[in-house]
């Protein structure tokens, strides 16, 4: 009898080992997987897309294209949609900017870009100070610095007068501190400050300052909504223009951004979407437009 | 039944000994996408694996933000789009080398083995069974295979208009060396 037993207690202790054995593989593996969980947390991770291009509408978004990535950028701005049949709601005309921005590093972008809107030139860089992350290090916002000068090469209005080549440059130190809240949903703040040499009216000011506030939900992988509104405190700012407000689409595929939208602001460039929109959304001004940005990837990344 | 029981306890002791569990942390796994358009390749080097030398049982764990590619914005688009990596941060194996007896971890040689078991990539979970390689030298034991999977069993959505850039199969690539005993 006692024998028996024996045997038994023997056949059991060889069938928990086969158990703990199999168990063994699966505790190891989450043992591992802690390790490596825990490895995690004390890296830093930066927050990335943010937003899915390098323009929220007209202007920046906390974005930088990566090292090494050319992004070709043509951008238009459709007449008024205000203009009727006869003008095709605005189809009829339109004004274009071509552009390329380039990742100098992950954090510093430099631009470059014509617009036909008075045959303007304009150069910017895009500088990350502070980025977003989790992990070791903690960061809320991003913060970016990004300074443009502008070169308007439009023939002066009045040859007849004293016209300086100085008078053609326009400067814009913009800060955007941006923050992505969700997977689908990313706020920014723009404060701006633009530097003209020629103003149109002596009593007009050649700084004016101005707020933007901007901000994207995603309402697909691929779809989001975007808008943007630029403040001007009433007392400064050039004389009749308004705030512009702009809201559109992004639709991402692959290597290709299309942004569509509607905007009251005919220029591109920041001093003109800033502080000359004239375009008055109740009365129908508004400019229908589309940016499409092409990457490439030159420099190798590893 | 002296002996027999004797015997018995040498093997159940045995079996304590030579629990054998080799393990790493920074295994390879590569993925490549042969489309018309354009290849896509990424690299994970910090895949983990253990493997039972005894049982068979085979296991790998990788975190999916741990592959990169070549273009930062395919990365991103990677994570953010197919992968939903925020949402689905693992792609896991478990299962079984189902001939493991029949290789001999004390011998060097390459050694032909079927694996099969669960695959679990963006969130679902799939039965596998792939063929594979354990090749043996100095006593330390490398895993090799290459197999397929398709993207629309593991509810990984391609939109039309780059359908012509990404593979609906991805060729999966797996290379570990166990560099860990335990």
């Amino acid at each position: 009898m006692r024998q028996p037993s024996i045997f038994i207690l023997l056949l059991l202790t060889l069938s928990v080992q086969t158990v703990t054995a199999q168990e063994d593989t699966t505790d190891l593996m989450s043992l591992l997987e802690q390790e490596v969980m825990s490895e995690e947390k004390n890296s830093t991770q930066y927050t990335t897309a943010t937003f899915k291009t390098t323009r929220l509408i007209n202007g920046h978004t906390v974005e930088n294209v990566g090292k090494g990535v050319l992004d070709v950028k043509i951008s238009h701005r459709f007449g008024k949609v205000n203009g009727g049949g006869y003008e095709l709601f605005g189809l009829d005309n339109a004004t274009m900017r071509m552009g390329a921005d380039y990742g100098i590093t992950n954090r510093l972008m430099v631009g470059i870009g014509r617009s036909t809107f008075e045959k303007t030139y304009d150069a910017f860089f895009k500088l990350k100070i502070l980025r977003q992350s989790t992990g070791k290090k903690k960061m809320p916002i991003t913060l970016s610095y990004v300074p443009t000068v502008a070169y308007k090469s439009l023939k002066f209005e009045d040859p007849d007068r004293q016209n300086y080549e100085t008078s053609r440059f326009y400067f814009t130190h913009q800060l955007i501190i941006g923050r992505k809240f969700s997977e689908g949903t990313s706020l920014q703040l723009m404060p701006t400050f633009t530097h003209r040499n020629l103003v149109k009216f002596g009593d007009e000011s050649n700084d004016l300052f101005a707020l933007g506030i901007g901000g994207r939900q995603k309402i697909s992988k691929r779809v989001s909504i975007n808008a943007e509104y630029y403040y001007q405190h009433p007392d400064y700012k050039l004389r009749g223009t308004t705030n512009s407000f702009s809201i559109g689409f992004d639709i991402e595929t692959g290597g290709h951004v299309f942004q569509l939208h509607f905007t009251n602001s005919q220029g591109m460039s920041e001093r003109t979407f800033v502080t000359e929109t004239t375009g008055l959304w109740e009365k129908g001004d508004i400019f229908f437009g589309f940016n499409i940005s092409r990457v490439f990837t030159i420099g190798k990344r590893r | 039944m002296k002996y027999f029981l004797s015997l018995l306890l040498a093997m159940s002791l045995a079996g304590t000994i030579s629990a054998q569990k080799v393990y790493t942390k920074n295994g390879t796994i590569t993925f490549f996408s042969k489309s018309p358009m354009e290849n896509i390749s990424a690299i994970n080097k910090q895949v983990m694996s253990v493997l039972n030398t005894e049982s068979g049982e085979l296991q790998f764990s990788l975190l999916v933000k741990g592959f990169h590619f070549e273009k930062a914005l395919m990365e991103e688009h990677f994570n953010e789009n197919y992968m939903e990596s925020d949402k689905f941060p693992k792609s896991t194996f478990k299962g079984m080398v189902s001939n493991v007896s029949s290789v001999d971890f004390k011998k060097d040689g390459e050694y032909a083995v079927s694996v099969s078991g669960d695959l679990t990539i963006h969130g679902v979970t799939h039965k596998v069974s792939v063929p594979g390689t354990l090749r043996v030298k100095n006593g330390i034991v490398t895993a090799v295979s290459t197999f397929k999977v398709k993207l629309a069993d593991y509810n990984i959505a391609v939109p039309k208009v780059v359908k012509d850039n990404i593979a609906e199969q991805i060729e999966i690539s797996v290379s570990c060396l166990f560099d860990q005993k335990m």
